[in-house]
């Protein structure tokens, strides 16, 4: 592994996380260093824990009234889940993008220019126009829209959609992004064009990726964490999981052997 | 390890290490085969080594096609990353030292007289070496016996000390008398054939212990193979 990425400081933080759906312990006992600048991959069967978890760090479980959760969160040393923190604030900080393209039913325009209005980042129409622009040069979209940007974003193809949703969750300046299964919508050339923009973004944000593609995991990911049954089993260099795992469910799962 | 959920991924990845058994086998027949016939001057025997290497050559074409369909096919990924990969690197060992068992079994047309008995004595030491290194070494692979392959890596080390003493043994016969060169170089190329079969064979060790260990070993790799720098004027 490149010291660069060993030595930098972690931008998420958890600490012995543990959350319940009701009765059931849907993550136990976590704690996981996120590193900055770089991909994280977390991988494992259905039902594991790894959405879970990654919802935890924007806090997208406060919205299911079953979920209860204990342990600490740390987003650049600071607890999310602290009684001042603004939940709204808080996602634009950690964007997420989701299995499904969702852009508003609005223009292309309109799905990126939208975050920037309502955090009020923009101080002119012309400063939109601009933030609006560079997103979509960011999420590798702008050629391909500029000369409609006021025709509807659902319009676009379904890689297009997912590169609006990326666009659109650039555009308030996150720290991080989450994405869950990304590219399972997607046909292999939109997953492609995908994984390159996630190639690009990694050397300005901290990334966490949810797939249950496991060579998207070998290409994309500098790090994966394996997750079963609600435990975190492994975590470490991607080149390391993907050709010398340590824990034999690792072992398992990965070379297609799960029971 | 246990089964793979698809099943015919279990049958590829068997039918790759069965076949780089048979093909271990193959060459240590040649090999036994190649020495006998040096050591006796066996004409026939020669030309049947000669004959059946290319079998091995079709061997290692076959493995390496499964093995790439294989990749394509399954992605395979750790362990099974692992035994794909070391089974296209071990195949390409065994063919060289098909090709060396060959060259060996080659030499025995151009020596037409009985060898001196000491000559006769290391080259059999070095041949019965040379076996004892194959066998190990695949007996390692076959059995995923880390430590036996590790062994058989220290073990090249003596391989190499009856090579340097042989060097040492022909260049005196050739100084003796020039009318032996012609059958001393050959005996050259003979024993470091066999020499350079104990290197392959540690090439596999290594492998083996890769695919057990997820790394490469960690010791310096002992080299005594001092000839090069041989001029024949030492005392």
């Amino acid at each position: 592994m490149d010291q660069k990425l060993a030595n930098s400081m972690p931008r998420i933080l958890a600490h012995d996380v543990n959350i319940y759906y009701g009765e059931k312990h849907a993550i136990k006992n976590l704690s996981v260093e996120i590193p900055d600048r770089a991909v994280s991959a977390f991988i494992g069967p259905s039902g594991c824990g790894k959405s879970t978890f990654l919802r935890s760090i924007n806090r997208m479980n406060d919205t299911i009234a079953s979920c209860r959760m204990t342990g600490e969160v740390l987003l650049d040393g600071k607890s999310i889940y602290a009684p001042d923190v603004d939940v709204v604030q808080l996602r634009s900080h950690v964007g997420m993008v989701f299995q499904k393209p969702n852009p508003f039913p609005k223009s292309i325009f309109e799905n990126v220019a939208y975050g920037p209005r309502i955090h009020g980042l923009a101080k002119n129409k012309t400063d939109l126009e601009e933030m609006v622009v560079n997103s979509l040069k960011k999420a590798s979209l702008f050629e391909e829209v500029k000369d409609r940007l006021n025709a509807s974003g659902t319009g676009l193809s379904g890689g297009q959609q997912q590169r609006l949703c990326i666009a659109r969750a650039i555009a308030v300046n996150p720290e991080v992004i989450l994405m869950d299964e990304p590219c399972s919508a997607l046909d292999p050339i939109a997953t492609a064009r995908i994984e390159e923009l996630i190639d690009e973004l990694k050397q300005n944000y901290c990334i966490i990726i949810v797939t249950h593609s496991m060579q998207q995991a070998a290409r994309v990911s500098q790090r994966t964490a394996f997750f079963h049954l609600g435990t975190l089993v492994e975590y470490g260099e991607t080149n390391d999981i993907f050709t010398s795992p340590k824990d034999k469910r690792t072992q398992d799962y990965i070379t297609g052997r799960f029971g | 390890m246990s089964d793979h959920i698809v099943t015919a991924y279990d049958l590829e990845i068997s039918a790759i290490k069965t076949l780089l058994a048979q093909m271990g086998g193959m060459a240590e027949e040649q090999l036994n085969n190649a020495i006998t016939a040096l050591a006796k001057r066996d004409l026939v025997l020669a030309d049947l080594v000669i004959a059946r290497d290319e079998k091995l050559d079709v061997m290692e074409r076959e493995i390496e096609e499964k093995a790439t369909l294989t990749i394509a096919k399954r992605q395979p990924m750790a362990l099974d990353l692992r035994e794909i990969m070391v089974a296209i690197r071990v195949a390409a060992d065994i063919e060289r030292i098909g090709d060396l068992a060959k060259n060996t079994a080659k030499r025995t047309h151009a020596i037409s007289e009985a060898l001196p008995r000491k000559l006769a004595t290391g080259l059999s030491r070095m041949g019965s070496m040379a076996q004892a290194q194959l066998k190990n070494v695949l007996d390692a692979y076959g059995l995923k016996d880390a430590e036996k392959a590790l062994s058989v890596w220290r073990s090249d080390e003596e391989l190499d000390a009856l090579y340097n003493s042989i060097f040492r043994e022909l260049l005196t016969y050739m100084m003796e008398d020039p009318r032996n060169i012609g059958m001393c170089t050959h005996l050259l190329f003979g024993a470091k054939n066999l020499e350079r079969i104990g290197d392959h064979t540690t090439n596999i060790a290594e492998n083996i212990y890769y695919l057990i260990n997820g790394k490469t070993i960690a010791e310096d790799r002992p080299k005594k193979d001092i000839t090069s720098m041989m001029t024949g004027m030492e005392k």
